[in-house]
């Protein structure tokens, strides 16, 4: 396969803007569906805590995007893969590790996005490399042509370094706290302090008493109401 | 207020989710069954005639006693699980009996009528070999524990040790076993292998060592094997190569060679590459074992020898033989013998010991069943009857873990089915119709219906009805007939010919997978084993997934399942096909498999006979389809292109996607690496196929929706770090996309650590982790939505789902620690989710999802209220009431398995470990069913009432109306 078109042309600048280094990104995209990679461009990395990515990629020549459109015709595979690597600093001897981390998206939905495409890069906790995804925006294959040969020059991506987040402990203190300031609302207000039956008992004693009559009138009255109350539970 | 108000929320919230059993409602819907595994020791208490005990030891650590007249349990003790509750050793005297357990940890006494323990002392360490009853003056006193380099004498009623004496040259010498007989002297016999024996002569009463020699024995490799103690301490010992007894005095001084007796001269032989067996007996631990002894020389050959005046005799040769064992009633020894007497049938007889001689009438058959393993165990109880002459009962175990009791001639009393103490996996069927149903559903079935014309169709559909009819009336006159007895004698017997769906759906067949390779069949109604398969030859580190291939749904066609096994050092995998109603081996042929198997996938798509299609991945990851009719593989090439899997090969931490292709090879499309250094991946579950979403969102309290991400490809991955140090560990939650091997989500659980159980369902991941800083259970959920709008509506693809979608997660203390996970699951998905949380405990806690949700807010507003969300608690309460198997705890819950009901309502839940607890759950009460309680009566008499009187008002108005028209 021809390669010559894909010159990492920031090659040289890496050194001196980033204090990172490059790996390359690889695409294949074959009509008899057999994977062949080839440099699409490279991802220049910085670990740190701030994980910063950066992507300088070359345009696709003539052939490609022709046989990129065959591909899509065919409802194709367009694959892309970086190797294994760390992206911390003190790793930087074992940092290459054996394999690549590769992933897909159909080639249509890349033809059809006029080559937007979001790549994502995956960490784990250490600073390793897990995985890579790749999506179109929009990612939908509707059959739309694209017959402007300009559309397929130039990739217009998006591309990020995602670190897992922490996930949330149990909140105890904020917790605390809240109810510990519930206490202090309600010792500040002597009115909220009275309980339910001394502020409503005008109201209470004379229901109940009146409920006592009435119940002493009519014993199964009582009952059926308890029965209500007992179903009332659903 | 705010505080109140909040109060009232959670009681308003706790209120509307409580949910228990009423009294009269226990054992109405649920049943437990409770097992105690693989008997290794099994007593009969001899003490008394008419006791019933049986009491018995297993490998599942339970030491237990049986009611002999029936099989139930009196009562159970469930010991830690693994080598620290081990039980090496069971004696028994009178009504104590005592137990090692632990690898020689602990010596404990148990009083065998209510099972209560009165004492436990706790022994040197040491690891355990052998414990025997020492008696003085034919009572016995003490027991004795031999340790690999020390001996200690215990006292039988108070457990104190008496003395404790360390062995002579133990580094050297393997001591194996402990002898005592009547002359105070206990006797430890040691071996050093291929060199000679140890003999050491312990006094009782203090330990001083009274006499130490040792005696040349070369070609003994071990002691406990080869050798046992006959007659008044004249240790025999066989050999296989010399094809001979050695015997030796174990107290004279004179003889320091062991005496060779050629089995030449007795006219016998070992089979060649058997190891002879030697059985002797020692009716009182105060006086010295019989004189006779079994040997066994081949799997079916024994002989039954006596031992007198330094001669060995032949008693009597039993051969054929499977088993032989010796019983004591009263101051009489008898053998039992089983022999083969047909293909499906053994007999066992019983001889007396002392001469051999057969008793009369005396026979038990035993049937040996079809589908069922060899016997392996005999164990024999052996009675004086009132006229003196011996009567006795046996106990066969099978090689299948079923242990049948018999008494003569040949009447099973009981059966204990132990294998189910043990169950692997489990699926539940729908029952098949009744032939009445099927007749009907056959008539609208058949395709061959339009081509039958007009009349025959007619006269189908009348004779059809007419059936209907008659089974209608035969149901009506079995109701009568039922009436008219008194309601304890009608028998609810449950017989595989009678199952059939009822209206509901809620009786269903539960297939259970058992770790011994045993399948069953139980109506999950009544608990009833209906069919049961043994599978032989299965190893016994195999692992077993079952797969419904085909529902009852499709008559004529009959139900498919599919158990895959497979071995799982080499990976190689078998399939077996059965019938799930009826447990019957199906005779489609099966592929073979000649390389290991990496996974399976049960695809959506059917043959022509309406079972869905089976794809296997081997190691080369090449496809096997079964079944692979034409149709199948023209369907897979059509399809092709869709279908996706993934395989976890979690030694390296490799995540891969594949897909496959036309010629039913596969390509490698994706790949995710999570370095084995850092943290290994523990688990990964998808979601359940048969799992339906109702509601595609979430109504907001501001009436906006929030939808929910539903990717039926989503993978859950769980990791556990490799560094174990309670600031730095974690567990890591991935999400991830079956078909793209996108990394939905990467969370990391800080200073946390396994065992993390874990349940995947809808939208939501709930995890259960240890946090090992504040060392107590964490629960924590993760919910997923695609946000206020859905990218695509009509159907979910994981090709096009460029957006990631939004992850709410909340953490929540759990105050008690869990064996295991599950959630509710109904027919569409309507009823409220609880989940199942299977307490070591043995309870099973139904904890409403409600709790359990990210979206709890920390501060109560409107909004939320209008949501009806709990405010958030950092921790999750545990109410009793929530406790769905009230007090019938399952010992030891390792799974728990649901399956939705015919009823939205109810969901059916098994739960197993050691027992079995099927019931069923409501988790948003029965809004479907009227309840038990509902006042037919009251509700047909107002109903009546009113009826009546307007008919009479009505009549009285008329009247009216007239007599108004005539003035």
């Amino acid at each position: 396969m021809i390669v010559n078109d894909f010159v990492c042309q920031s090659g040289d600048a890496v050194d001196t803007d980033f204090s990172g280094f490059s790996v390359p990104l690889e695409h294949s995209f074959e009509v008899d569906d057999v994977p062949r990679f080839r440099l699409r461009g490279a991802l220049q990395l910085r670990g740190g805590r701030e994980n910063s990515v950066y992507l300088s990629q070359n345009q696709l020549s003539e052939k490609d995007r022709s046989t990129l459109k065959d591909v899509a015709a065919v409802d194709g595979l367009y694959r892309i893969r970086v190797p294994r690597v760390s992206l911390q600093v003190d790793r930087q001897t074992e940092r290459q590790s054996e394999g690549y981390l590769t992933t897909f998206v159909r080639a249509c939905s890349l033809v059809e996005s006029h080559l937007s495409d979001v790549i994502t890069l995956h960490t784990d906790v250490s600073g390793y490399i897990i995985g890579i995804s790749i999506v179109t925006i929009p990612g939908s294959c509707r059959g739309i042509e694209v017959e402007d040969e300009v559309d397929l020059e130039v990739f217009n991506s998006t591309i990020s370094v995602v670190a897992p987040v922490t996930a949330p402990a149990p909140e105890t203190a904020p917790y605390i706290e809240r109810m510990e300031q519930e206490m202090e609302k309600k010792g500040k207000n002597p009115q909220e302090q009275k309980s339910f039956f001394a502020k409503y008992w005008m109201y209470i004693v004379p229901l109940v008493l009146f409920l006592m009559m009435s119940g002493a009138q009519d014993q199964s009255g009582g009952g059926a109401g308890g029965g209500a109350a007992n179903g009332g539970g659903r | 207020m705010a505080w109140l108000v909040v109060r009232l929320a959670i009681s308003v919230s706790l209120l509307y989710a409580a949910s228990a059993v009423f009294e009269d409602q226990v054992g109405k819907f649920d049943w437990r069954q409770q097992f105690i595994g693989k008997v290794r020791f099994a007593l009969f208490d001899t003490h008394s005639q008419a006791s019933k005990k049986l009491l018995v030891a297993t490998d599942k650590n339970v030491f237990a006693s049986l009611n002999s007249r029936t099989g139930d349990l009196f009562w159970r003790h469930v010991d830690k699980t693994g080598p620290e509750g081990h039980i090496d050793a069971l004696l028994m005297y009178g009504q104590d009996a005592v137990v090692v357990v632990g690898n020689g940890r602990l010596l404990r006494s148990w009083e065998t009528t209510v099972g209560g323990l009165k004492w436990e002392t706790v022994l040197d360490t040491g690891s355990f070999q052998a414990a025997a009853l020492v008696g003085v003056q034919d009572l016995v006193k003490y027991v004795a524990v031999l340790k690999k380099s020390a001996i200690s004498l215990h006292d039988l009623s108070s457990g104190s040790q008496i003395w404790g004496e360390n062995l002579p040259d133990s580094d050297s010498v393997q001591y194996q076993t402990i002898y005592s007989g009547e002359n105070g002297l206990v006797f430890v016999l040691g071996i050093v292998p291929n060199s000679h024996i140890v003999i050491v002569e312990y006094k009782i009463e203090d330990g001083e060592i009274m006499n130490k020699k040792s005696v040349e024995a070369a070609w003994m490799s071990s002691l406990e094997s080869s050798c046992a103690v006959v007659s008044s301490g004249i240790l025999l010992c066989v050999d296989q190569i010399t094809q001979s007894l050695y015997t030796l005095p174990l107290q004279s001084a004179e003889q320091t060679e062991m005496r060779q007796i050629h089995l030449q001269m007795l006219d016998l032989e070992v089979a060649s590459g058997f190891r002879p067996v030697l059985t002797s007996t020692q009716p009182n631990p105060a006086q010295p074992p019989l004189s006779e002894f079994f040997l066994q020389l081949s799997p079916d050959h024994h002989i039954l020898l006596q031992f007198k005046d330094g001669l060995i005799a032949l008693l009597r040769d039993f051969s054929p033989s499977y088993l032989a064992a010796f019983a004591t009633s009263g101051e009489r020894t008898v053998a039992a013998v089983m022999s083969p007497k047909n293909d499906t049938a053994c007999s066992i007889n019983l001889f007396s010991a002392d001469t051999g001689r057969k008793h009369l009438d005396t026979t038990i058959i035993y049937h040996m069943d079809p589908n069922g393993g060899k016997p392996n165990r005999l164990y024999v109880h052996a009675f004086l009857k009132k006229d003196d002459s011996v009567g006795y009962r046996v106990m066969v175990q099978t090689e299948d873990l079923t242990l049948t009791f018999l008494q003569q001639p040949g009447r099973v009393v009981w059966m204990r089915e132990e294998a189910l103490a043990d169950v692997v996996t489990m699926e539940m069927v729908d029952l098949p119709f009744t032939g009445t149903q099927a007749e009907l559903e056959g008539e609208f079935g058949k395709k061959a219906a339009i081509q039958d014309g007009l009349l025959p169709m007619v006269l189908k559909r009348l004779s059809s009805q007419f059936i209907l009819l008659q089974a209608w009336l035969a149901h009506l006159w079995k109701l009568f007939y039922d009436a008219r007895k008194p309601r304890s004698s009608v028998k609810h017997e449950v017989t595989i010919d009678i199952l059939s769906r009822d209206e509901f759906n809620l009786q269903k067949m539960m297939l259970m997978v058992t770790a011994s390779g045993k399948l069953f069949g139980i109506d999950s109604k009544s608990g009833t084993i209906l069919w049961k398969q043994y599978l032989e030859n299965i190893q016994p580190n195999s692992v077993f997934k079952l797969i419904v291939q085909r529902t009852t749904a499709h008559f004529p066609h009959p139900p498919q399942c599919t158990l895959l096994i497979k071995n799982k050092d080499t990976g190689l995998g078998s399939l077996y096909v059965f019938n799930p109603i009826f447990g019957k081996k199906s005779q489609i042929s099966v592929p073979t498999l000649p390389r290991p198997v990496l996974q399976t996938l049960l695809l959506p798509v059917i043959d022509q006979d309406y079972a869905k299609v089976l794809l296997l991945i081997d190691d080369q990851y090449k496809v096997t389809a079964f079944p692979s009719t034409k149709n199948v593989l023209q369907q897979l090439q059509d399809t092709a292109s869709s279908i996706f899997f993934y395989l976890v090969d979690s030694s390296q931490g490799k995540l891969s996607g594949f897909r496959l292709r036309k010629d039913l090879s596969t390509e490698l499309i994706w790949e995710v690496v999570i370095p084995t250094e850092v943290q290994k991946i523990v688990a990964v579950k998808g979601k359940r196929a048969n799992e339906h979403v109702h509601s595609q969102g979430r109504v907001m309290g501001d009436r906006s929706v929030l939808y929910k991400y539903l990717n039926p490809n989503l993978l859950a991955v769980i990791t556990e770090s490799t560094d174990t140090h309670q600031e730095r560990s974690f567990v890591g939650i991935f999400l991830i996309d079956g078909v793209t091997g996108r990394i939905v989500h990467e969370a990391v659980q800080r200073k946390a650590r396994g065992p993390v159980h874990f349940v995947h369902s809808e939208n939501w991941v709930v995890y259960v982790y240890w946090n090992s800083k504040f060392r107590r259970n964490e629960f924590s959920v993760l919910e997923l939505f695609e946000g206020a709008e859905l990218y695509n509506s009509t159907v979910f693809s994981s090709l096009d789902r460029p957006h990631a979608p939004q992850v709410l997660q909340q953490s929540y203390i759990f105050p008690a620690p869990i064996n295991t996970l599950e959630a509710t699951l109904t027919e569409k998905g309507i009823t409220s989710r609880h989940l199942l949380v299977g307490l070591p405990s043995g309870n099973i806690l139904s904890l409403p999802k409600m709790f359990l949700d990210p979206r709890r807010p920390e501060l109560v507003s409107e909004q939320s209220r209008e949501e009806n969300l709990i405010p958030y608690a950092p921790e999750m309460p545990i109410r009793e009431e929530w406790f769905i198997n009230y007090n019938q705890t399952v010992s030891r819950v390792r799974g728990i398995y649901t399956a939705p009901s015919g009823l939205e309502s109810t969901c059916l839940v098994v739960a197993y470990g050691l027992d079995i607890y099927q019931t069923r759950v409501f988790p948003s009460k029965q809004f479907d069913v009227l309840k038990d309680d509902y006042d037919y009566i009251l509700i047909s008499s107002v109903l009546f009432g009113l009826f009546f009187a307007t008919m009479i008002s009505k009549r009285l108005a008329e009247v009216k109306l007239l007599n108004r028209a005539w003035r």
